[in-house]
């Protein structure tokens, strides 16, 4: 009622305040000495770039991979006092959440499907089915166990995923894996933490927030062919966050701060191709592109054709004079460029539909060098056996493997029945580090580096015996099995082709991920599946069968007794005939005693 | 001359009387244009939708709760305001044959999973502890807060729930109930705490009339999609997809919802006219008797829209100081960084063991020595002590 009196009879001023009024007396009037510098000039930009591209390499069985990264490196210091508050293009809400939990490095992944190594090589950045998330803290965080839990649940909230889930039951802090990715003083494996969801199911839900942590969102540049019906059709498909501080030149005496997203995905020949070996952009995101991100400083394509010298399997439209030649995954591959930011590239037609049609089928595909498999053994629910399985298929050199497994605590590993045999002989990791589990509290954690000889099968068992849960600790739907997580397989594969190992920003952004310490390996990381492990279930209708049965019981016997010992029996006279009924009525009127 | 003065007061009283009358006619005419905009009392919009089913042949619950949430936010209710809540994932099953997309209408015409859905709790989060939880306020402090319900007691919120019920019950995830008399509990918490300033319960299961017959706090409007005693029934199948993909209430609903915009004056009369038993088989039913306004006087939108009320106000506002940039001095750092051997051989091979660190001794052994060391001083006496040690 007051709001329309104001209407009525007030008026909104704006009051402006420039340079000149700000003399003494409205500088006393604001509480500042005059003494004070008042400087009004805007404040210096932090410096900070995106980039970003889109790696297509058709592979030999006809699927296609299209690999998104997009980086934002920022220069600035999240760790100091005052907050940083103005932010341009690296997203504010990991801004915060890296500077209220002192995180040094952030790597999360939500993955759909398992990459199939054998059948398409190796992944540019690998990641294991379902949800997974590795951090490692800055050395001023005293307690790490409740900043790990918070910082779950804010991402949470973020990534519209239930990583809340992520407790002390599933986490670990693995002694030898996953050293940090970017630039540190020294590795306290104290401050680093691992957890895994595999159950964690990927939809649009997880893509749209993921979405918009890109500076242009998903509405110019390479992000517009993200589109959820297309890239949840497909076999694989993986989206990624990594944060962390890199080297800003050569020199490396200042660092900033990296956000890489990366999203990959694999289409299907047949459910998204329709059988035809013929992909384009349309066919693949059903979208063209018109323009590159305004705010990114590069936008490339870059389509994979080292197999294709000649133009002899397949024909790659429109053709572009651009050839660059990086090297990734130990080997030297040749690659057509888009460039985005140049106007020509969109042609006439603005727009750009890259098309890559097959021609002949014929073509052998490089062997990964490292693959691993994972099976459970064993028959009945009482026991089992996990068998990992690591090939090295180089010919003639051997190489160290790091194999991390975290085992949930309900499968009670034997760890006196572990046996690694490499050709059929007992090999012995150089490096073990094992801790067991504790019911209900921590999971069993095993660690050991392998030397896989040349050209050979490497197999780990060990055997379990499967614990009977509390009936309140079973999931709504416990027919469907319980998730053991992918095993890690760190390694450093000989590479046939000499790797660079001064890591600077002209590199494409696909082959500097991983830091190059030596020029004759290169890093690599394998998932194997996640095992699915039924548990002896209960049948949770037995507490109401139960309660029914005994109450019927004990209500139909203590009835029954309760009958039996109290109520005394009659003998009842039959019904007296119609006659003699006439002649009672009339007694009893009279007030006669009645006929017997 | 007396009676003169006499004559003109009493006159200066009647002109002021009429002056007064005036200025109220005044006053009550901009009331009755402006009251239209401040008549509900509210100033913000909630929406808690949940669907509590899970497995693949439940998709039409699913199904149910996003039509509903395309609906709330298509009328202006954003994303921070609504808490979604689905028991299980149907749009990325991989029984479906057009993965992320759930459809309300056969042959696929209406997509409501969209483009940009953001569901809060998903799959095993959602519990009737959750739920209430969510209701009450009462959450763990690291929640985030998309996944609260921050409402005060100046909000509108809607509720609605789908899923398989029975007569008082609700069923969560198969394995779970919650109460009619739990649910009814909830709302007088609420009401206790000043988490809303209208409540609209919707809910779509058989005998649905059965959770609304409990509550007792004021200023809740509920509906239901069947009486007690009643099964409410799916709406069609598609067979491309092979599940049956809404219930016919919701279905049914939705169709009055699109055609409802923001500014539309359509009320609670015509809600209530939805689905009769015609088409849903089953007789809706709905509950006005805790509602101090009349229904007929209720917007649709006062509950699954979101107008914003402005309340201008004359008071003048301190801005803060600007905040002032200091300049850092430019340092020349001589340390040069380095990134750390991914796989570091015989670092590795040499680590030393982890220090365990040191706890002290369990109650149990402290316990046991304890006992030892009483059953010694008892058998051998103290003054023994000093040969012993």
């Amino acid at each position: 009622m007051h709001s329309y009196f104001w209407l009525l009879i007030g008026r909104w001023e704006a009051t402006e305040v420039d340079e000149a009024a700000l003399g003494d007396s409205a500088a006393d009037k604001l509480g500042v000495r005059a003494s004070d510098t008042f400087v009004l000039t805007p404040t210096p930009q932090p410096k900070d770039d995106f980039q970003e591209e889109l790696v297509i390499r058709p592979l030999h069985s006809g699927d296609i991979y299209a690999s998104f990264q997009f980086r934002t490196l920022w220069e600035t210091d999240f760790m100091r006092e005052n907050k940083v508050s103005h932010y341009r293009l690296f997203p504010k809400s990991l801004g915060q959440v890296i500077s209220k939990f002192s995180v040094r490095e952030l790597h999360i992944s939500f993955t759909q499907g398992y990459w199939r190594t054998m059948q398409w090589g190796q992944p540019f950045l690998p990641s294991p089915p379902g949800a997974e998330l590795w951090v490692w803290f800055q050395d001023s965080v005293t307690d790490v166990d409740a900043a790990w839990k918070e910082l779950t649940n804010v991402l949470s909230g973020i990534f519209c995923a239930s990583l809340n889930f992520i407790d002390s039951t599933n986490t670990v802090q693995p002694s030898a894996s996953f050293k940090p990715l970017g630039i540190v003083n020294e590795t306290d494996h104290r401050f680093l933490r691992y957890a895994t969801l595999p159950r964690e199911i990927v939809c649009t839900e997880n893509l749209t927030p993921w979405k918009k942590l890109l500076p242009c969102g998903s509405k110019a540049g390479l992000a517009v062919l993200l589109k959820s019906e297309k890239l949840f059709h497909s076999s694989f498909f993986s989206q990624t966050v990594h944060i962390r501080p890199v080297c800003q030149d050569r020199e490396c005496k200042t660092t900033s701060w990296e956000l890489r997203q990366t999203l990959n995905v694999v289409f299907d020949l047949h459910t998204s191709g329709q059988g035809k070996r013929e992909w384009s952009l349309f066919k693949m995101f059903s979208r063209t592109l018109t323009e590159a991100c305004p705010l990114a400083s590069s936008s490339k394509i870059y389509i994979d054709v080292t197999d294709n010298p000649q133009e002899e399997y397949f024909e790659l439209s429109p053709a572009t004079p651009l050839l660059s030649q990086a090297v990734v995954l130990g080997d030297r591959r040749t690659f057509s460029v888009y460039d985005l930011t140049q106007q020509v590239t969109f042609g006439t037609v603005r727009s750009l539909n890259l098309l890559i049609r097959w021609k002949s089928t014929e073509g052998d595909m490089l062997r990964p060098l490292l693959h691993a498999e994972r099976y459970v053994a064993g028959y009945g629910l009482q026991t089992g056996e996990i068998h990992t399985v690591m090939y090295n298929n180089h010919p003639f050199r051997s190489f160290p493997v790091l194999l991390l497994d975290s085992v949930p605590w309900y499968l009670r590993l034997y760890i006196h029945t572990l046996t690694v045999t490499s050709k059929g002989k007992d090999n012995t990791p150089s490096y073990i580090h094992y801790q067991p589990s504790k019911d209900r509290m921590r999971p069993h954690l095993l660690e050991m580096l392998v030397q896989l000889p040349p050209h050979s099968v490497t197999e780990v068992t060990v055997q379990f015996e499967r614990a009977l849960l509390k009936w309140t600790e079973y999931t709504p739907d416990p027919n469907h099995g319980f998730y053991v997580g992918s095993s890690v397989i760190s390694a450093l594969v000989p590479s046939s082709v000499a790797m660079d190992t001064n890591i600077t920003q002209e590199q494409p952004l696909f082959s500097s991920f991983f830091p190059c310490k030596e020029e004759s390996s290169y890093f690599v990381r394998v998932y194997t599946e996640p095992l699915l492990v039924n548990l002896p279930t209960p049948d949770f209708s037995m507490p109401y069968n139960v309660i029914c049965l005994t109450c019927t019981v004990v209500a139909v016997g203590y009835g029954s007794l309760y009958n039996l010992l109290t109520r005394s029996f009659q003998i009842e006279e039959p019904n007296p005939r119609l006659a003699k009924k006439i002649a009672n009525f009339i007694r009893r009127i009279r007030g006669v005693p009645l006929l017997s | 001359v007396a009676y003169l003065c006499f004559y003109s007061v009493q006159l200066s009283n009647m002109l002021a009387a009429i002056i007064m009358l005036i200025f109220i006619c005044f006053c009550v005419h901009f009331q009755n244009t402006a009251g239209q905009f401040f008549s509900s009392g509210h100033t913000n919009n909630w929406a808690v939708l949940v669907c509590t089913s899970r497995f693949w042949f439940n998709y039409r619950h699913v199904a149910n709760t996003l039509s509903v949430y395309r609906s709330v936010k298509r009328l202006g209710i954003p994303d921070s305001h609504i808490v979604l809540m689905l028991a299980d994932d149907m749009a990325c099953n991989h029984r479906n044959p057009k993965p992320a997309t759930v459809f309300s209408h056969r042959n696929m015409e209406l997509n409501v999973y969209g483009d940009d859905v953001e569901v809060d709790y998903r799959g095993y989060e959602v519990t009737v502890e959750n739920f209430l939880r969510v209701l009450t306020g009462r959450l763990p402090p690291s929640t985030p807060r998309s996944k609260r319900l921050l409402s005060d007691d100046r909000s509108n919120i809607l509720i609605y729930l789908t899923g398989h019920g029975g007569n008082g019950f609700l069923k969560f995830q198969d394995s779970e109930e919650i109460s009619n008399v739990e649910l009814a509990d909830a709302f007088e918490q609420m009401w206790q705490k000043r988490r809303y300033n209208e409540l609209l319960f919707i809910i779509d299961t058989c005998q649905g009339a059965s959770m609304y017959e409990r509550f007792y706090s004021p200023n809740i409007m509920a509906l239901a999609s069947s009486q007690v005693g009643e099964d409410s029934l799916s709406h069609q199948p598609d067979l491309a997809i092979g599940v049956h993909l809404m219930d016919r209430y919701t279905f049914y609903l939705l169709e009055f919802l699109e055609d409802i915009h923001p500014a539309s004056k359509s009320n609670m009369n015509d809600l209530f006219k939805v689905c009769p038993k015609s088409q849903c088989v089953s007789t809706p039913g709905h509950r006005t008797d805790l509602f101090l306004r009349d229904p007929g006087s209720v917007l649709i939108t006062d509950f699954f829209g979101s107008v914003r009320k402005v309340e201008i106000t004359m008071e003048a506002i301190h801005l803060t100081d600007p905040i002032l940039q200091l300049e850092d001095g430019e340092e020349v750092q001589e340390k040069t960084y380095s990134y750390v051997d991914q796989l570091p051989v015989s670092e590795i091979i040499h680590q030393k063991p982890k220090q365990k660190d040191w706890h002290p001794p369990d109650g149990f052994i402290l316990g046991l020595w304890t006992l030892i060391l009483l059953v010694f001083f008892k058998t051998y006496g103290i003054k023994h002590l000093k040969h012993i040690f």
